[in-house]
């Protein structure tokens, strides 16, 4: 399989490790957040037989965490973007 | 009086050197590092000041700017890899910091790394080998990490172009030099 990094272009993904859903980038906020909330942040996910968006972190390149989304059934990956500009975008403290 | 030597990451007194059909693989102590990260909001002042240091822009993604005394690679957004002669720069780290001072976060990296230079024609018939860039698409100038024998490596393609710089894990020294040396003997 192969991550089209979008620095550094075309990367095998031999060269990443696989973090799970990026759902990980909506951290609730502690000021407010219900123990209901923080349950729901650390265990539940979606199981999409389709699109599912996920981080991987660029272990053997730049280090960078990429928010990709792949095709849970083809493994076809139709979009890949640096988290960090992801996050930053959500307004998250990364 | 304490009577210390210097010794180099392989332990011996003297930079190692190997020779196999025309291609030599050479231990470079005398680098001293840091690596430099710029620091949010500050992003544009940390890349002048590198490019006032480099003598020129500071290197993007999968780039190095080879220049003396102070050469810099790319290692991630806003991020990048400082060297310098040990002799003249052994506080290249301080050196940095005195000049940029808030606008990047800087580390002394020289112990955290060994150098190896791998020169010779048929280089590239050894890096392929070893790791899976595309080492002959890399020009002179391209600098990139990836994986050699489970070790995250830099490899920098210097002037002349059948010249590679590797950097690796100092505390792997041995096991990326014996990586290297089994490469050479496979493939040439």
């Amino acid at each position: 399989m192969i991550i089209n990094h979008p620095l550094l272009g075309p990367r095998d993904s031999a060269e990443f490790v696989y973090l799970g859903d990026a759902s990980l980038l909506n951290r609730p906020d502690p000021e407010t957040a219900s123990p209901k909330d923080w349950h729901d942040y650390g265990y539940l996910r979606d199981n999409p037989a389709g699109d599912l968006r996920e981080l991987w972190f660029h272990e053997g390149g730049d280090r960078s965490m990429l928010v990709v989304t792949r095709n849970t059934l083809t493994h076809d990956i139709t979009s890949v973007a640096l988290a960090r500009d992801v996050a930053l975008k959500l307004g998250a403290a990364l | 009086m304490h009577d210390l030597k210097p010794i180099t990451a392989l332990g011996g007194t003297e930079p190692r050197i190997d020779t196999i059909g025309g291609v030599s693989l050479t231990e470079k102590p005398g680098i001293a590092f840091a690596s430099v990260t710029a620091r949010r909001g500050h992003e544009d002042a940390c890349r002048a000041h590198l490019a006032d240091v480099l003598e020129g822009p500071a290197p993007g993604p999968g780039k190095c700017r080879l220049h003396d005394p102070e050469a810099a690679f790319w290692m991630g957004p806003d991020q990048w890899m400082a060297g310098a002669p040990i002799d003249s720069h052994e506080d290249l780290a301080a050196q940095l910091k005195t000049r940029m001072g808030e606008t990047a976060s800087i580390t002394e990296q020289t112990d955290a790394w060994v150098c190896f230079d791998l020169q010779g024609d048929r280089m590239e018939d050894v890096v392929e080998l070893l790791c899976n860039i595309n080492i002959r698409a890399m020009k002179t100038g391209d600098a990139t990490r990836t994986s050699i024998h489970h070790l995250g490596c830099f490899v920098l393609r210097r002037d002349p172009a059948n010249w590679v710089r590797i950097l690796g894990p100092r505390a792997s020294a041995g096991s990326l030099h014996h990586a290297l040396l089994t490469a050479m003997k496979s493939a040439l």
